[in-house]
């Protein structure tokens, strides 16, 4: 295995040796990678990074967020084998963390907003990641990287003794360093450190603070020459669609728990003849548009069936109920064609054929993804007019009014369509109680039609409960 | 006192003379431009006009002083403030695609207005202010000015009066110029002390174990002296039943507020500074409530910002040596050691200015130089101020600049 040479003056070699499990993400891969390599490392690094988005979105507390990141990095991302006697996997693990990083910035540096989000969700992550170091790795890691600081000498430290301790309660802090005051706004904005002319005195214990921001500010920085360049990679027509998927994945708000909805999602089980009452009461209208062709055709291309038979699966229609709707549904065809075209691929789709996989149902950034227009998202694919009418048709029973329309299309025009999609949930969903902004729970934006289905079908039981006790 | 204080408005035609004959352009541009050739810091520019009527234009920019004299003369503005530097020239904002347009650099900026301190001035109200009440400002400035000199390390500050009741305070270090959205911010929880503005009585919380930070120390030792003079003399601030009751609202033993507040209902003659006493002889024993003397003076002297003005690079203010609209006052820079003895009703209007004008006009020819108009008038000392100011900016670029060259 490939390893970095340490020089014996403890600098780094021109190549990167990984010899920290953090990195500044100075250096940009250089080793050749298959574009599997390259599109799976950088979705599950986005797993990691939509799950720190959604922390903030579910006001978790510090500790809780590094809780839920430090176990998404253990399952998609980590830094270091769990295996502490054996560390020769490190240098692979850590090379293809840096790798998704690069790989994301490309596909992050296209918009402001992009960025912007992008270097947040990064900045915490690394935040979490430096806590979790312990003393000799993070003495490497500082080593590993120039933070431009002066350390504060004796002289000085008797000099402002008074200020010191005023500012910090003691004056024994060895490793005191100073800055410009405009590398730590946060300390600066709580008034937490000791300045003078311009220079912020910074205690040991508070250097983190420079060290995030200068992450911070280097990212940023990192991004906005990226966008500078990435007209020239737009050449590479087999990165670019990948690129725009994954920037489309994080736009969408993509879940950890729902982009991979593969079973059942509801205890009850769900009889065929329920479907079409489902539907009605708590289908996203992507997936009511589906069941309203199916129901008037009797019939659904193949994409379409495809999309709509694992969502059906995922909301809990067992294997036979499958079959039994399918094959009411598809009224005009003989029994003897539907045995043979039909049933083999819904099994199929249950793992019961074939490759035996357990094919999850598509989330919203697939169905959101270029080429999905006719069975896609129907924010982004209808016309204004025709989307008004569909959601007219489909919602006013619930309680949908025309006066709703114009902010929802104002999202939509936005280009926010699961925004547009959470605020009809939240209206066709007033009578449980749900306000604006709550989207469907705790502020979370629709990111899969079956996590929408689902929590319908849930608020409406919780209802039913409160009127029965 | 002179003649017409009453707050008559400036006229369309007495606006265009003060911007055709005095407005100092010159000083103006020298001062944002930090070089005699133009830079980015005065093309990419943006001046927003308000024209009579409330109409107000946003997003122009000049090659020239001569050229900004020429449209501020043709539009007659009642005022026109001065924005960020962009990242390409304002008037270009339309054909730029967005997200390529965006403020660069940017004077740090600060306001200090009046308004906030109503709920403790008791001579004044509303718009007004005197030479009373200007102490609240002239005792924020020596604080903030310090601030900003030792602790941030700036030197380039132009105070400047804001024409009725505030003082502005542009800062045009290079470093303070180049300071990000971000870090603006960071700087005003730095000097932002003084929370709940309509509140006055809401307890500080500023300390860590007790102790004041090394920045509020320092500022508390000059309060001290500001706290007697402003509070306790001029404002008479704890007189009135109102006024004795917030500074009970600060003292931490209930016990203690009652036993005063009996002694000073039945004294209803007792001074501020006898009641202070009061407190002080009964608190200074126990270190609590001696801390909480210290966060009273710290409360009522400590500066209190409008802090909206500072914290965007992309925030509009006021040009110096604009003409307050409704009072006719003249916006100018005030050296440092003015600030304490300053008296706002002293500033030129721009009516006492045009009959200056006037006078020289009957006594000598008509063929003087245009430009110096103002060197005759009472603006002069105050233009000197700005000159000398826009002269040290220049000095300081004409350095970095000899430093740059010589460097490769
Ligand atoms: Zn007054």
């Amino acid at each position: 295995m490939f390893k970095g040479t340490v020089a014996p003056s403890g600098q780094v070699k021109n190549h990167t040796s990984f010899s920290s499990p953090l990195n500044f993400y100075d250096n940009p891969p250089t080793f050749d990678v298959s574009i599997e390599e390259f599109e799976t490392s950088a979705l599950d690094r986005l797993r990691v990074l939509a799950e720190i988005e959604s922390s903030a979105a579910r006001n978790r507390s510090w500790e809780e967020l590094k809780n839920v990141t430090n176990m998404q990095c253990k399952k998609y991302l980590p830094l270091s084998s769990s295996n502490k006697e054996d560390t020769s996997g490190d240098t692979e693990l850590r090379r293809r963390d840096n790798l998704s990083h690069f790989v994301l910035r490309l596909a992050f540096c296209r918009s402001e907003d992009l960025r912007r989000r992008f270097v947040k969700a990064e900045t915490t992550l690394f935040r979490v990641r430096y806590d979790n170091l312990i003393g000799r790795e993070r003495e490497a890691f500082l080593n590993s990287h120039d933070f431009d600081w002066i350390p504060v000498e004796e002289e000085e430290i008797k000099k402002f003794s008074e200020q010191l301790e005023a500012a910090y309660a003691s004056t024994s802090d060895g490793k005191r360093k100073y800055v410009k005051w405009t590398r730590v706004p946060d300390l600066v904005e709580r008034r937490k450190v000791f300045l003078n002319g311009g220079w912020a005195y910074v205690p040991g214990h508070d250097i983190s603070s420079i060290i995030f921001q200068e992450f911070e500010d280097h990212l940023e920085k990192a991004l906005e020459m990226t966008a500078r360049f990435l007209p020239r990679l737009d050449e590479d027509t087999r990165l670019v669609p990948i690129l725009s998927n994954l920037s489309q994945g994080f736009l969408a708000g993509i879940s950890s728990e729902w982009a991979n909805a593969s079973g059942p999602t509801s205890g009850n089980e769900i009889k065929a003849e329920m479907v079409n009452d489902l539907a009605k009461k708590h289908f996203p209208l992507c997936m009511r548009a589906l069941h309203e062709n199916l129901q008037k055709d009797n019939h659904l291309k193949h994409f379409g069936r495809l999309q709509y038979g694992l969502f059906l699966k995922v909301l809990g229609l067992s294997i036979e109920e499958a079959v039994a709707f399918w094959r009411k549904s598809f009224s005009r065809i003989t029994d003897d064609k539907f045995n043979k075209e039909y049933k083999y691929n819904i099994r199929h789709s249950y793992g019961l054929e074939g490759k035996r996989a357990n094919y999850p149902a598509k989330s919203c950034i697939q169905l959101l993804a270029p080429g999905s227009s006719d069975c896609g998202c129907p924010y982004r694919n209808y016309s204004p007019e025709n989307l008004q009418t569909a959601l007219l048709s489909s919602y006013s029973p619930l309680g949908l009014r025309a006066a709703d329309l114009p902010e929802i299309m104002a999202t939509v025009k936005a280009g926010h369509y699961h925004v547009a999609c959470t605020r009809v949930f939240e209206i066709t969903h007033a009578s449980s109680r749900v306000a604006k902004g709550q989207g469907i729970g705790d502020g979370e934006s629709v990111t899969h039609p079956n996590q929408y289905a689902a929590r319908s079908i849930e608020l409406e039981k919780l209802k039913d409960g409160m009127v029965a006790d | 006192m002179s003649s017409n204080e009453n707050s008559e408005k400036p006229s369309p035609e007495v606006m265009l003379t003060f911007y055709r004959r005095l407005y100092p352009f010159k000083s103006i541009y020298h001062w944002l431009n930090h070089e005699h050739a133009p830079t980015r810091l005065f093309t990419q520019r943006e001046f927003a006009f308000t024209l009579v009527g409330d109409v107000y234009l946003r997003y122009n920019s000049f090659t020239t002083a001569d050229e900004l004299k020429k449209q501020v003369c043709q539009l007659n503005p009642t005022r026109f403030e001065i924005g960020p530097v962009y990242s390409a020239r304002p008037r270009d904002k339309k054909t730029m695609r967005p997200g390529a347009f965006n403020p660069i650099l940017r004077e740090l900026v600060f306001d200090i207005d009046m308004t906030d301190y109503d709920s403790i001035r008791t001579c004044c109200s509303g718009a007004d202010i005197c030479k009373k009440c200007w102490g609240f400002i002239a005792s924020a400035v020596q604080v903030l000015d310090s601030a900003l000199r030792n602790e941030f390390g700036y030197q380039k500050l132009l105070w400047v009066y804001s024409g009725r009741r505030g003082i502005h305070l542009w800062i045009s270090d290079k470093e303070a110029m180049e300071l990000t959205d971000q870090q603006r911010k960071a700087m005003v929880g730095w000097l932002t002390v003084v929370q709940n503005r309509k509140e006055g009585s809401k307890s500080l919380n500023v300390r860590t174990g007790g102790k004041l930070p090394p920045s509020l120390q320092n500022a508390l030792d000059f309060l001290r002296h500001s706290f007697v003079d402003l509070i306790l003399h001029t404002q008479e601030c704890f007189k009135s039943e109102e006024g004795y009751e917030e500074l009970l609202k600060a003292i931490p033993d209930s016990l203690l507020v009652k036993t005063l507040r009996s002694k000073w209902e039945s004294k209803p003659g007792r001074s501020s500074e006898d009641k202070w006493s009061d407190c002080f002889k009964s608190m200074s024993a126990d270190k609590n409530l001696m801390t909480a003397l210290e966060d009273i003076i710290i409360q009522y002297t400590y500066p209190r910002l409008d802090a909206e003005v500072s914290k965007h690079r992309n925030h509009l203010l006021k040009a110096p040596f604009c003409v307050h609209p409704s009072t006719g006052r003249v916006c100018v820079p005030l050296d440092l050691e003015m600030i304490e003895k300053f008296d706002p009703k002293s500033v030129p209007t721009v009516f006492q200015l045009l009959e200056e004008l006037d006078a020289i006009r009957v006594t000598e020819d008509q063929n003087t130089e245009l430009h110096s108009d103002w060197e005759k008038t009472s603006l002069k000392p105050y233009i000197d101020i700005m000159e000398k100011h826009a002269f040290d900016l220049m000095q300081e670029a004409r350095k970095e600049k000899l430093k740059s060259d010589t460097s490769w």
